[in-house]
């Protein structure tokens, strides 16, 4: 029974990872189509923002609250930098964005190493995050239920956001219908700008929440890219609640697979499931309602 | 991004193996016999300088460990020339990029000993790049010294290995262990050659000395979410842990063994390729007080590494450390002179003629080359890694130890190979 119950933790936390890396993508990937392959490095620049703030806030609770911050507008300023000088060039053209960003995220990285060096830093975790705590008889990360109570706040500020903004009601509205949108008064452009600097700011967020996890380096993107975009895909593009649903899915099939068997075999198995689930439906879990002409 | 890029690498390098593998063939037709006295006739001693080549991943992934040997093994030769050089000859070194891919290395191998003629060639990192510059060095005849602690079950006649084979870390690291009254231990490593050969090892030599092995796990490269494999350990009652995670993992690893509440204090985890160079990127929060297996730390206390740690500072910058790796490649190049000196020739033949018993006061310790198998003895270290990021010697064998890169001279290992 505790290891059920840890295992089910752990598919949880792993998921809340994935929702994490896939949020920010989910908005400009799966709402406008983007395929930004610089998203991991905009997680990178989250993760080397916490180890600068830290180097100024030496206080470890404090800054990674003040890096929260910071990160969302670091990476949402570097989307946003993006989007003006090379993405806006090329919107409806998915795979020249996908080279584009590919180049993108190598001079990211390479910036990084040349700014903080080619070997990790660390980041230290506050106090009350360290250690476990014993819920039910069971010994729980600290850090881990962190990082899911972060990926609620973030999941519910966007559908807020999407939801009940005028702004969310732009960016709706132009992913739906571009030209009509357009012909209603709707400025796109400023739009598209915004939901990028969102998209990137939740990136870097994610990026900040991982240096309580793992490795703060140049390649620190490179190791969850290809995970945010199979969580966009699985959950259907377009789709805040798909996504959702898909991270969760995923971590916990992921955790269940591993215990039973090895890292590896499970990461093999998650891709297979993927394949058969894509095959059997290819708009993802969640598919948006159209009315298209065609 | 990961698969493609992989695709991405692959296919020149499939492209490149076929490309090579061709013009060896249209070579060897004629000219087989002409190549080895040719190459041994390449290389120039007559003037006052004699060429050695460099040849260490300064791109790619390797880059950022292959660079401190890199810087190691330079301030060796810059010794050496200001001492007057290998047999009244200064140095000259011959630089190559081996950019982390084995494939690159066999080839630049090819073009250090047949178009500069090189006298020797100091480098490698990584298992793979030493398996694809091996048939290099054998067909060529010519001579690689390989700094970094490996696998085993190699010996060729014209590699010098100056790190560590498995019967002078690994063992060792599981006699500590044994001697620490630990009886459960936990395998965790990456999933490839050295860490499944090691855990191979590991599981004879428990099965011979009265330990259970009570979990094995591996991690893809590049893994990031160690929570199910810390949720074995911590379920498995393990009293000890084996480590043979590389690179990044090693972070995510530390970061959740401490999240869950395991420490260093209930339960150990001995390291194998974690050194000085990493521990800051882990955190030392993270790792303090857990132990390492090597042959050399920067506080071995010795004239020798006094000396050697102060012109690396010097030369390099004071926040900068020493590690195993870089040691052992500055001694290769100690080494190579000295039997260089006892041949008192460059000739390849010469010099392994020479090697057996060819020693050198090292920072790690008098360290002597074995020459049957082309290994060095060294002292096994076993050490805990304090609050100032360094790592210090908690347990050490009595004397320098044989290397045996087969386990011959020991009994469980008789089926292993």
């Amino acid at each position: 029974m505790d290891v059920l119950f840890s295992q089910l933790f752990a598919g949880l936390s792993l998921g809340s990872v994935l929702l994490l890396a896939a949020l920010g993508l989910a908005l400009t990937f799966g709402q406008m189509g983007v395929i930004n392959m610089a998203h991991g490095e905009f997680m990178m620049a989250g993760a080397y923002t916490a180890y600068v703030v830290q180097g100024i806030v030496s206080n470890a609770g404090v800054s990674l609250m003040i890096s929260l911050v910071v990160g969302f507008l670091v990476g949402g300023t570097l989307g946003l930098v993006l989007e003006m000088t090379l993405i806006h060039r090329m919107y409806r053209r998915p795979l020249d964005t996908l080279l584009v960003t590919w180049g993108v995220a190598l001079v990211l990285q390479q910036a990084a190493r040349n700014i903080f060096g080619a070997p990790n830093v660390d980041v230290r975790a506050p106090e009350w995050l360290r250690g476990a705590i014993s819920i039910a008889g069971l010994d729980v990360p600290r850090t881990r239920l962190f990082i899911i109570a972060l990926a609620v706040v973030c999941v519910v500020a966007l559908s807020l956001v999407l939801k009940l903004t005028p702004l969310g009601r732009r960016i709706r509205a132009v992913v739906q219908n571009r030209d009509l949108a357009e012909t209603s008064g709707i400025s796109t452009k400023a739009t598209d700008r915004l939901t990028f600097f969102i998209g990137s700011g939740l990136a870097s967020v994610a990026g900040v929440a991982l240096t309580l996890l793992g490795s703060i380096g140049p390649t620190l993107g490179t190791n969850y890219i290809v995970d945010a975009f199979l969580v966009v895909v699985v959950g259907g593009i377009g789709q805040i609640k798909g996504a959702v649903i898909a991270a969760f899915a995923l971590g916990i099939l992921q955790a269940t697979i591993e215990y039973s068997t090895t890292a590896s075999i499970a990461k093999v198995l998650v891709f297979v499931v993927i394949v058969a689930f894509l095959q059997a439906r290819p708009q993802g879990l969640v598919s948006v309602r159209q009315r298209g002409i065609a | 991004m990961t698969t493609s890029r992989r695709l991405a690498r692959v296919l020149p390098a499939s492209a490149l193996v076929l490309v090579l593998g061709l013009s060896g063939c249209g070579a060897k037709t004629g000219e087989s016999t002409a190549d080895t006295s040719a190459a041994a006739s390449c290389v120039e001693t007559d003037g006052d300088a004699v060429k050695i080549g460099f040849l260490n991943s300064l791109s790619g992934t390797m880059a950022i460990s292959e660079q401190t040997v890199r810087d190691s093994l330079d301030l060796a030769v810059k010794e050496i020339n200001a001492d007057g050089g290998v047999l009244g000859k200064q140095l000259d070194v011959v630089a190559e990029d081996g950019a982390s891919e084995p494939t690159v290395f066999a080839e630049k191998a090819e073009k250090l000993i047949t178009s500069d003629c090189v006298a020797a060639v100091f480098g490698g990192w990584t298992s793979s790049s030493r398996k694809a510059m091996l048939p290099v060095f054998e067909s060529k005849n010519s001579l690689l010294f390989y700094p970094v602690q490996y696998e085993g079950l190699e010996a060729s006649k014209n590699i010098f290995y100056t790190g560590a084979t498995t019967n002078q870390q690994i063992v060792p690291g599981m006699d500590y262990l044994k001697e620490e009254g630990k009886t459960k231990v936990f395998l965790v490593g990456s999933d490839y050659v050295f860490p499944q050969t090691a855990n191979k090892i590991i599981n004879a030599y428990a099965e011979a000395n009265g330990i259970e092995i009570v979990g094995e796990e591996y991690a893809p490269m590049g893994h990031t979410d160690f929570s199910t494999i810390v949720n074995k350990l911590k379920a498995s009652g393990a009293d000890a842990v084996f480590n043979t995670l590389n690179g990044d993992s090693n972070v995510a690893f530390f970061k959740e063994y401490k999240n869950v509440g395991l420490s260093a204090e209930t339960t150990p985890v001995v390291s194998v390729s974690i050194a000085e160079e990493e521990i800051g990127g882990i955190g030392i929060d993270n790792v303090e007080g857990q132990l390492t297996a090597w042959n050399y730390y920067q506080t071995v206390d010795s004239p020798a590494n006094t000396a050697f740690v102060e012109a690396f500072k010097a030369e390099y910058g004071d926040d900068r450390v020493t590690s195993d790796p870089m040691e052992a490649a500055y001694t290769s190049v100690y080494l190579w002179k000295n039997m260089v000196e006892k041949a008192e020739s460059f000739d390849v033949a010469d010099i392994q003629a020479a090697a057996d018993g060819v020693s050198f006061d090292a920072p790690e310790g008098t360290v002597t080359i074995n020459g049957d198998n082309h290994h060095i003895a060294k002292t096994a270290m076993v050490g805990k890694i304090a609050d100032d990021g360094l790592i210090y010697t908690e347990w050490s064998s009595e004397e320098p130890i044989e290397p045996d890169p087969f386990l011959e001279g020991y009994d469980w290992a008789a089926d292993l190979s």
